[in-house]
C-alpha cells in the first residue's frame, strides 16, 4: 500500500501476545484512518456495555494515510480512541508533534492495546520488534521525565514517546496522554484508560520508508499548500495564535466567564493573545513536516511562578483564565504547565476549578470541604493549588478528579446546576448561549462538549447567520462542517490548516489519491465523513445513549447572559433545543429519537451494524403508532 | 585560497529554524525517492522545544572525516568542497562519523555506507523548501558579511531611523 503502512498491530498486555494483521484496502478507504478507523476498530473489538476502565476496553492508537510523509500538518498526527471513562460513549483525542510519523515509519496504521498488564510497564516498539519493559522506576514520573528517561535507557535520542503522568496512574477521569513533551491527546480521558491498563508509556522508533503513490504530483500539491500556508488562511496561527480569540469573543459577548456566569470578562486585556505574546511568548516552533508552525512557547519571566514554560492555546488559557475569573497570566501558565506535568486534560481541569469556585461562591462547598482554600472566583493561587490536589487526588481534589459530572453528583446539594458538561465531557471556551448554530453542534457531538467536532461557531462569530436565532434547515450547515471535520480528524491533518484546502472535499480527495493511489472523489470522501459521524453515533447508541444525551450545559439553559453586551439576554430553552434536535436529526436522516435508519445505514455501507439500531427502531416506531 | 572561502554550504539560522524537519523529508525524497528522515543528508535537532537547528556538512577545510577514513573512501572535491563517498570502498566502519564534530555524516540504514550532503549540484532542495527560510546556501565570507551588517544595524538603530 502507499501512504498506509498496511498493518495493524495487536498487543495483548496481559498475555504478552503480539501479532500483526493486514489493513484491508476496502477498510482503509471506508474509514480513512485516525478517528474513523479507530472508532470502527473500537466497535469491532469491544462488547456493548464494557466498563471503560476494565481490561476489556481496548485502547486504540491510529495514524492516518499522510503520517510520515511531507504532507504539511498531515505528516505528524495520531489519535487515541477508546470508550471514554468520562462520557461512557466514544472517547477520542488527537495529537500532533513527531510521534505519529515515527509510528508510521515503524510500519503501523493502528495499534490495539488489549487487556491489562499485571504491573506497570511501557511498550517499546522498535520497527517489527515489540518489547514489554518494566516501568516501576517511571511510575509517578511526569510524561516529560518519562520521555527523557526512556530515551536515556534505550540510548536513542530519536525515539518518540507518548506517556501518562500521575493523573493517569491514579485513574483521574480527565487524564490525557502527552507526546513530545508539550503535545496532548487531551480530551475524553484517554490517559485514564491507559492508566487502567498499567501502561505508562509507548516508545516508538521507526526506520522504514513511507512511500506515496504519485510522488511528483504529490510534491507539487504540497508545494501549493506551502504557498497557501504563507497566506491569510493561517495568519492567526502564525502570529498571535489561538489566544487571539480572547478579545474577539469578549467583544462579541461570547467569552464564558466565571463558569458561564458572564459572557464578558473585565480582565480580558490581561489574558489576551496580545498581552501574552508581548510579555511571555519566547519562541514559536513547529510540528514535524508543518509549513506554518503555531506552537507558541511561553515562559514566565518573574514572580512566584518564574521559569514556568508551557505551550499556549486559547482553550486552556480560557479554562484557567476567564472561566475561573483569573486575570493573572503567570498563574494561568503555571496551571497549564502543571496539567502537562501531571498529564491532566487542561481544558477539563480548568472547567472543574471554575465549577468548584462556583460551588464555593454559592455556599455548596465551604472551607471545610476545600481544606481551607478560599475558592472565590479570581483566586489565582488557590486555582494552582487545586490543580495539584486534583492530580494527586488529595482532599477535595479526589472528588474533582472524577470529572465535573461525577463530582457534582458526589457533592450533591444542587451542585449539578453548576456542572457545565455535555455527556459528561467538560465545556469549551465558546459561550453558546449566544452562538445558536454552534449550540446544536455541541449538543449532538458524539464525544460530548466540543467545538472541534463541528466548528459551527465560525458561522455564528463571522455573522454568516443570525447567531441569536435558529431557523429550520440551519442544521444542514452544521452537518457540512461536521462531515468535513470528521475527515480532517481521520486523515489526521491539523484543523489549523483547514483554510488552506480552498476546495474542501475536492482538494482533500485529490490529496488522498495522490498519497494512497486509491481512487477517491469529493463525494465519496464526504460520504466517508458522514459514515464516520454515523459510526460515532452508533457506538453511543450501542452504549445506551438516547436523545436525552444530546443536551446542553445547565447554565446555557438556565442563565440568560446578564452582561451589557450584544448577546445580553440570550440563552437556550428546552423548547428551542428540541427544535434544533428535530431539525438536525431530520437533516441527518435519523428518526426523531436520533437513531440512524436502516436505509441510512445501507446508504453508508454500514449494514453490518444494523443490529445496534434494529430493536430501538421497532421501539420508537411502536411509540409513534400509539 | 580565495576559492575555499567562496565555497558555499548549507547553514541554518537558529532564530528562524522551527524544527519541522521539512528539510529532512525533501532531502530523503530528492536522494532516495522515499520519505524517511534516516536517509536525509541534513538532520534536525530539537532540545526542549525552544532550541531547534538543522545541521548539514560544513565543508571543513582539511576535512577531518577524509583524514579519518582508513579505507580512503572519502575525498574532498577541490572545486566545491563537498565530501565524495566511494561506496565501493566504504564499509560503514564509522571513523568519519566520529571525526565529524557536527554529526553531519550518517550511516544509510539500507546500504550501510555513509551519506553526506552533496549540495544537490548547487541547487539544494532543502533551501528551496524550507518554509521558514531558515536555511541558507552561503559561503563563510558571506556569512561573516551578513553578521557584520546585522550587528552594525543593531548598534546604529537610532541613526538608521533618523535616516529614513
Amino acid at each position: 500500500m502507499f501512504g498506509y503502512a498496511g498493518r495493524i498491530l495487536r498487543i495483548d498486555l496481559s498475555s504478552g501476545a503480539v501479532k500483526t494483521e493486514p489493513l484491508r484496502e476496502e477498510v482503509a478507504k471506508k474509514y480513512i484512518g485516525g478517528i474513523g478507523l479507530g472508532i470502527r476498530l473500537l466497535l469491532d473489538n469491544s462488547e456493548a456495555g464494557v466498563d471503560p476502565l476494565s481490561p476489556e476496553n481496548p485502547l486504540i492508537l491510529t495514524t492516518g494515510p499522510f503520517s510520515g510523509t511531507i504532507a504539511p500538518t498531515g505528516g505528524n498526527g495520531h489519535a487515541f480512541v477508546s470508550k471514554s471513562p468520562l462520557t461512557g460513549g466514544v472517547g477520542e483525542a488527537k495529537s500532533h508533534g513527531f510521534f505519529g510519523s515515527e509510528m508510521k515509519r515503524a510500519g503501523y496504521d493502528a495499534i490495539i492495546f488489549e487487556n491489562k498488564a499485571e504491573k506497570p510497564i511501557y511498550i517499546w516498539i522498535d520497527d517489527d520488534n515489540v518489547q514489554f519493559m518494566d516501568a516501576k522506576h517511571l511510575w509517578g514520573k511526569s510524561p516529560q521525565e518519562t520521555e527523557t528517561l526512556i530515551k536515556e535507557e534505550l540510548g536513542d535520542y530519536y525515539i518518540r514517546v507518548a506517556a501518562i503522568g500521575l493523573a493517569g496512574e491514579k485513574l483521574s477521569r480527565i487524564a490525557c496522554i502527552i507526546n513530545d513533551r508539550t503535545r496532548a491527546a487531551g480530551r475524553t480521558g484517554m490517559g485514564t484508560v491507559m492508566g487502567s491498563k498499567n501502561l505508562k508509556a509507548i516508545a516508538i522508533r521507526g526506520t522504514k520508508d513511507v512511500k506515496v503513490a504519485h510522488p511528483e504530483e504529490f510534491l507539487e500539491f504540497v508545494k501549493m499548500l506551502h504557498e497557501r500556508m504563507k497566506g491569510p488562511a493561517t495568519t492567526k496561527y502564525r502570529t498571535l495564535g489561538t489566544p487571539l480569540n480572547v478579545l474577539v469573543h469578549n467583544a462579541l459577548g461570547a467569552l464564558p466567564t466565571r463558569n458561564f456566569t458572564n459572557a464578558t470578562f473585565e480582565g480580558a486585556e490581561k489574558v489576551s493573545g496580545e498581552y501574552l505574546n508581548e510579555r511571555f511568548v519566547v519562541r514559536i516552533v513547529g510540528c514535524s513536516s508543518c509549513a506554518m508552525r503555531c506552537e507558541h512557547i511561553a515562559v514566565v519571566p518573574e514572580g512566584p511562578y518564574k521559569g514556568t514554560t508551557v505551550r499556549v492555546e486559547y482553550e486552556p488559557l480560557w479554562a484557567f483564565g476567564p472561566n475561573c475569573g483569573v486575570d493573572r497570566m503567570d498563574a494561568i501558565l503555571k496551571a497549564m504547565e502543571l496539567c502537562n506535568y501531571y498529564g491532566l486534560d487542561s481544558l477539563s481541569a480548568g472547567n472543574i476549578v471554575g465549577f468548584a469556585m462556583d460551588c464555593y461562591e454559592h455556599g455548596i462547598l465551604t472551607e471545610k470541604d476545600t481544606g481551607g482554600l478560599k475558592l472565590n472566583f479570581g483566586n489565582a493561587e488557590a486555582m494552582v493549588k487545586l490543580v495539584h490536589m486534583m492530580a494527586r487526588r488529595e482532599g477535595l481534589g479526589d472528588v474533582l478528579a472524577e470529572g465535573v459530572r461525577r463530582a457534582a453528583e458526589k457533592i450533591g446539594r444542587g451542585a449539578e446546576k453548576f456542572a457545565n458538561h455535555i455527556k459528561g465531557l467538560e465545556m469549551t471556551g465558546y459561550d453558546i448561549r449566544g452562538l445558536k448554530t454552534a449550540a446544536v453542534g455541541y449538543a449532538v457531538s458524539f464525544r460530548g462538549a466540543d467545538h472541534n467536532r463541528h466548528g459551527a461557531y465560525g458561522l455564528d462569530l463571522k455573522g454568516t447567520v443570525d447567531r441569536f436565532k435558529f431557523e429550520k434547515g440551519r442544521s444542514k450547515l452544521v452537518i457540512e462542517i461536521e462531515d468535513l471535520y470528521t475527515i480532517i480528524d481521520s486523515l489526521i491533518i491539523c484543523k489549523f490548516s483547514r483554510g488552506t484546502y480552498y476546495e474542501g472535499f475536492e482538494d482533500l480527495a485529490k490529496y488522498y489519491t495522490l498519497v494512497t493511489g486509491i481512487s477517491m472523489t469529493a463525494e465519496e470522501l464526504r460520504l466517508a465523513g458522514e459514515r464516520i459521524n454515523n459510526l460515532g453515533r452508533l457506538f453511543n447508541i450501542r452504549e445506551g445513549f438516547t436523545r436525552k444525551d444530546d443536551h446542553l450545559p445547565p447554565k446555557v439553559m438556565s442563565t440568560p447572559i446578564p452582561d451589557d453586551t450584544v448577546s445580553k439576554g440570550s440563552y437556550i430553552t428546552q423548547e428551542e433545543l428540541d427544535f434544533m434536535l428535530d431539525d438536525y436529526y431530520a437533516a441527518r436522516g435519523w428518526t426523531r429519537e436520533g437513531i440512524p435508519t436502516l436505509e441510512k445505514l445501507r446508504e453508508l455501507g454500514l449494514e453490518d451494524l444494523a443490529y445496534i439500531v434494529e430493536g430501538k427502531l421497532k421501539e420508537s416506531s411502536g411509540k409513534e403508532v400509539n | 585560497m580565495a576559492t575555499i572561502h567562496a565555497r558555499k554550504f548549507i547553514t541554518a539560522d537558529p532564530e528562524k529554524c522551527v524544527g519541522c524537519g521539512v528539510c529532512e523529508y525533501i532531502c530523503a525524497f530528492e536522494k532516495e525517492k522515499a520519505f524517511n528522515p534516516l536517509k536525509s543528508r541534513i538532520r534536525v535537532v530539537r532540545l526542549d522545544s525552544v532550541i531547534n537547528l538543522a545541521v548539514a556538512c560544513r565543508l571543513c577545510e582539511d576535512a577531518p572525516c577524509v583524514a579519518a577514513c582508513p579505507r580512503d573512501a572519502l575525498t574532498q572535491s577541490e572545486e566545491t568542497g563537498i565530501i565524495l563517498v566511494d561506496e565501493d570502498k566504504c564499509n560503514g566502519c564509522g571513523w568519519c562519523i566520529e571525526a565529524c564534530d557536527y554529526g553531519a555524516i550518517t550511516l544509510h540504514p539500507d546500504s550501510k555506507t555513509v551519506i553526506i550532503c552533496d549540495l544537490c549540484d548547487g541547487e539544494p532542495k532543502c533551501v528551496e523548501w524550507c518554509p521558514e527560510e531558515a536555511l541558507d546556501f552561503v559561503s563563510k565570507d558571506i556569512l561573516a558579511q551578513k553578521a557584520r551588517i546585522t550587528v552594525v544595524k543593531k548598534l546604529f538603530q537610532e541613526a538608521i531611523k533618523s535616516l529614513s
